[in-house]
């Protein structure tokens, strides 16, 4: 019997925006059917909370300070351990569509092999390793990649350019005239990168990589084992989503989330409960990385302009559940699916309003770290009851899992177990915490976190920067804060839970890569 | 303000790269670019992406074996020096170290990159010291 995974990945996906996590306005019913039929894992987090390094932690099953990929721009070795090379070299079919990311976008001198293929026209490029052998990029035989603009080398680009070039300029500009994160406001309320997007919905991202996935899908055999990573660039920022869509949320009719503060001297007061780097974005006055506008004062983001982008999110979900459905449809029609191991998640989270702020950065909180997960395994290999999975777990896991997956052992690179099945399975297994980090240095401006999740207590340390002297901290108790408004950090009564949280980090995280890989863009 | 600096060295004297290196026709021999093309004092330098710089060439030091050059007439770029150095650290080795001062910002980067690039081509030419 054939050993197939999906793998399916989102970009900036917040945990609530899945109806099987609780999400009440963006219909997922694939994706909720999937989770229905597996394991939803209700605290996964990502060791990092930006595209590069967390991508690369997915495809190596190491910690940041392993594979060293610490911020975006910083790209990941070519020679890197790779969980999609392991499946080639035991002769699996692999493919990568939509959004890789492990080589930085901004290329000017063309350096990075992500952004050479669609130009070369080539699949894939191959290297000659020292012992003669010829083996594909990270190991996809097939990569066809795009990112959240219709602009640059990638081949969703390129196919724009090719196919409908006055469609070129209908997607929102992610980057200003300095090439910065594009601070220009749009759509009904004028909030950062929306836009209305007269796209016709057939020439959107989204649909783009599901044509893409289910052509390269649709050309393996009956007998081939694949691993097909299909990675929607959506519902990360510009919120564009095609106009023809917009109609499935009124943004006028939608709630507030939860983790917004209405109240503005609330807000801040909960802020400034953090450490200072929270306040000091929040007032424009402290912009540590390339994550966010650098232009865009977070204070001024109003409750209407939350509401908007929260709505364009949504249309954003659906469109990636129904993209999803056609896979899963093709899937089925060749009579493959119960063949198949289903992985869904995402990369980090997104604020949507959460705290007054938009965008991510150094803030582990549940907006950017709690992700959806979801792994429905394949019937025909395996007879997992469906569940719910409450122990932390981390995407540092899902090497190892796609591994164990194809009945290879556990790669020795790989720095985590694979995913538990349940939760009894998740203590066997070793998953006692899971551990992020962040790392940003932007021409003298240095934030550094590290991060530690263990049961129901996060608890983040400051290291020595630019605004931070290593002695403030985060702590915060998730069942009875699950917003994360009161940080018991410098609370005495919680100085022991805190402190043994802290030894725990220490004596677990990885020893830090050196010497650091060098930044080569923002982006 | 971007500031960015790499640096890299090398098993041949200071004499022998700043021989190579100091001539600006012949960067894309080393640096990550298609062509080059010098008339006096300006230089048009060529990317693979096929965006095309203009600069204007500031120093060339065969003493102190320094470069210096800024990209003109580029409406994005509005303040940039680039400056690489050869320093010797004994007879048969050197370091050479590629500085550059941009606006916008994230420019130097993607430059700092290429300039990563160029250096470890040059090691490959004359060998890691």
């Amino acid at each position: 019997m054939p050993r197939r995974i999906l793998f399916v990945t989102t970009d900036q996906q917040r945990y609530d925006g899945l109806g099987c996590n609780g999400g009440a306005v963006a219909r997922t019913p694939v994706i909720d059917a999937i989770a229905r039929e597996g394991i939803r894992y209700t605290r996964a987090i990502p060791s990092n909370v930006v595209c590069m390094p967390s991508r690369s932690t997915m495809l190596t099953g190491q910690h940041v300070s392993t594979h060293g990929v610490w911020m975006n721009g910083v790209p990941l070795p070519v020679d890197a351990p790779s969980i999609a090379m392991d499946l080639w070299r035991n002769g699996w079919r692999t493919a990568l569509i939509g959004k890789a990311h492990f080589e930085p976008f901004l290329d000017p001198f063309a350096l990075f092999t992500e952004n050479s293929l669609a130009t070369l026209g080539e699949e894939t490029l191959y290297r000659e390793t020292a012992d003669g052998r010829r083996e594909p990029h990270r190991g996809f035989e097939h990569m066809e990649l795009a990112t959240h603009n219709g602009m640059g080398p990638l081949h969703y680009a390129k196919w724009l350019r090719e196919n409908h070039p006055e469609a070129i300029g209908m997607l929102y500009p992610i980057l200003n005239a300095q090439l910065q994160v594009n601070e220009a406001g749009g759509g009904d309320t004028g909030a950062p990168q929306v836009k209305h997007n007269p796209m016709p919905r057939e020439w959107y991202h989204t649909d783009w990589v599901a044509d893409r996935a289910a052509a390269w899908l649709d050309a393996q055999s009956d007998s081939d084992d694949w691993f097909c990573w299909v990675s929607f660039p959506d519902p990360h920022h510009a919120w564009d989503p095609p106009m023809s869509e917009l109609h499935r949320v009124d943004w006028r009719q939608l709630d507030l989330p939860a983790g917004w503060i209405d109240d503005p001297i609330e807000r801040e007061r909960v802020l400034a409960g953090k450490p200072a780097h929270w306040l000091g974005w929040y007032h424009g006055t402290f912009v540590s990385n390339y994550e966010a506008p650098a232009k865009w004062v977070p204070a001024t983001l109003t409750a209407d302009q939350v509401r908007e982008v929260n709505a364009m999110v949504h249309i954003q979900n659906e469109l990636i559940d129904e993209a999803l459905g056609r896979i899963i449809n093709l899937l089925r029609a060749k009579g493959w699916y119960d063949d198949v191991d289903v992985v869904f998640t995402t990369d980090h989270g997104e604020f949507q309003g959460d705290f007054g702020l938009l965008f991510k950065g150094p803030y582990h909180v549940d907006s950017l770290m709690r992700l959806p997960l979801v792994w429905r395994p394949a019937p025909s290999r395996t007879t997992v009851t469906p569940a719910t999975v409450d122990t932390p777990v981390g995407l540092v896991s899902l090497a190892a899992t796609f591994a164990d997956i194809a009945g290879l052992p556990r790669p020795d690179y790989t720095e985590s177990a694979r995913l538990p099945v349940d939760d009894d399975e998740a203590v066997g297994l070793g998953h006692e915490r899971v551990l992020t980090e962040w790392d940003s240095v932007l021409f003298g401006k240095i934030v550094s976190l590290r991060t530690i999740t263990r049961g129901t207590w996060v608890c983040t340390a400051t290291l020595p920067g630019s605004v931070h002297d290593g002695t403030d901290g985060e702590l915060y108790d998730l069942r009875n804060d699950p917003l994360q408004h009161v940080n018991l950090w410098h609370d005495p009564a919680h100085r022991a839970v805190r402190d043994d949280l802290l030894d725990d980090m220490w004596k677990n995280l990885p020893t830090t890569s050196s010497p650091r890989r060098e930044c080569d863009a923002p982006v | 303000m971007g500031s960015v600096r790499r640096h890299a060295v090398l098993a041949a004297s200071a004499e022998k790269v700043w021989d190579f290196i100091g001539r600006p026709e012949v960067l894309h021999e080393w640096f990550p670019t298609s062509s080059t093309r010098v008339e006096g004092d300006k230089r048009w330098v060529t990317l693979p992406s096929g965006i095309v710089f203009e600069e204007q060439i500031l120093l060339v030091d065969n003493d102190l074996r320094r470069f210096q050059y800024s990209i003109i007439g580029n409406p994005l770029i509005t303040h940039h020096v680039g400056t690489f150095d050869v320093i010797a650290l004994d007879d048969d080795r050197c370091i050479v170290v590629y500085g550059t001062d941009i606006e916008p910002e994230v420019l130097g980067l993607a430059i700092g990159a290429a300039a990563g690039q160029g250096l470890r081509n040059l090691q490959e030419r004359f060998g890691k010291g």
